[in-house]
């Protein structure tokens, strides 16, 4: 699955469910909890489940394949949630939002796969070793005074300087877009996953928490470590020219 | 002039939790006032910021046809089972 990058401010369509207010809808950090969504949808209406497909069916792939060793296994994953997700639907409450439900199936599909195949990596393993890289800083320590300097120890030697007031049209550049999404790409699968949600999806960290079934505090060590990396590619890239 | 109890070192690594509002309430004081004090950790910072919604503006639309298709066709099956 190629990865398409556009500016979400130009192309996002309206938010399905939000030009109308049902009654009976909860709102849920912006997420629309909709009953009658959920009626929609129990009672067979194949636009209203194009509509889930779209807005989710990508992102899945995108976390499954951080669960599974292989493209096919991750596709394998998603179709097996669509298939519980529609199974499930009499029986769902609609205690969480109907999307952190369908994550909380994705992920049980995923260990439940990973039971089966030993190839797969199980997802808490990943994140075991993403957050036992302790050592490894946000910034560059050589950009630091060092420890055995008597005044200054630990403070900036090469400090990041302001952005210059063009920089919001660079960042909105192609080969800027390209790069940031190039970095993205390359981060820990589990830290790629949490700033994907966070910053991209615009979920809330406790819904992040609840899908990933990670800590708030891990939460947020992975999510600084991801952007801390972003930033510093995009440091390189801006002080360059 | 920089305050000597928060180093810049420590102050990098506390932008996440600043921004989640989850320092503690003396940490979080220290970390205000190095940031007043401090231009390269001010500069630090606000590219975070920047980093962050540059990030915001990414989007991934690529629903591919095919994929689509078949969970159609899985809605399908579902509605004349059920």
């Amino acid at each position: 699955m190629a990865g398409v990058w556009v500016d979400a401010g130009e192309t996002t369509p309206p938010r399905t469910g939000e030009a109308k207010i049902d009654a009976g809808q909860v709102v849920d950090r912006g997420v629309l909890t909709d009953a009658a969504q959920l009626h929609r949808l129990r009672s067979g209406d194949t636009e209203e489940f194009e509509r889930l497909v779209v807005t989710h069916h990508a992102l899945m792939y995108r976390v499954a394949r951080a669960h599974v060793a292989s493209s096919a296994v991750a596709e394998d994953v998603v179709q097996d949630t669509w298939i519980a997700v529609l199974d499930g639907l009499t029986a769902f409450e609609g205690r969480s939002s109907l999307r952190t439900w369908i994550f909380q199936i994705l992920r049980n599909v995923a260990r439940r796969r990973g039971q089966r195949e030993a190839r797969v990596v199980p997802f808490s393993s990943l994140m075991a070793t993403e957050l036992g890289e302790r050592t490894l800083p946000s910034v560059d320590p050589e950009r630091f005074i060092p420890p055995s300097d008597h005044e200054w120890p630990g403070h900036w030697l090469w400090p990041p300087r302001q952005w210059e007031c063009g920089v919001e049209e660079r960042l909105l550049h192609a080969e800027t877009q390209a790069l940031m999404a190039a970095s993205i790409e390359e981060l820990p699968p589990v830290q790629r996953t949490v700033l994907w949600l966070r910053c991209i999806e615009g979920w809330a960290s406790e819904e992040v928490c609840l899908a990933l079934e990670i800590s708030a505090a891990n939460q947020r060590v992975l999510l600084h470590r991801a952007r801390s990396n972003v930033r510093g590619s995009l440091e390189a890239l801006l002080e360059e020219s | 002039m920089v305050p000597a109890d928060m180093k810049c070192q420590e102050f990098v690594e506390l932008v996440t939790d600043y921004m989640e509002d989850s320092l503690p309430a003396a940490t979080r004081a220290d970390f205000k006032a190095h940031i007043l004090e401090c231009d390269g950790c001010g500069a630090h910072l606000d590219q975070m910021r920047q980093t962050m919604q540059a990030i915001g503006r990414l989007s991934e639309r690529d629903l591919e046809p095919e994929a689509l298709a078949r969970m159609l066709a899985l809605f399908s099956d579902w509605r004349t089972q059920a």
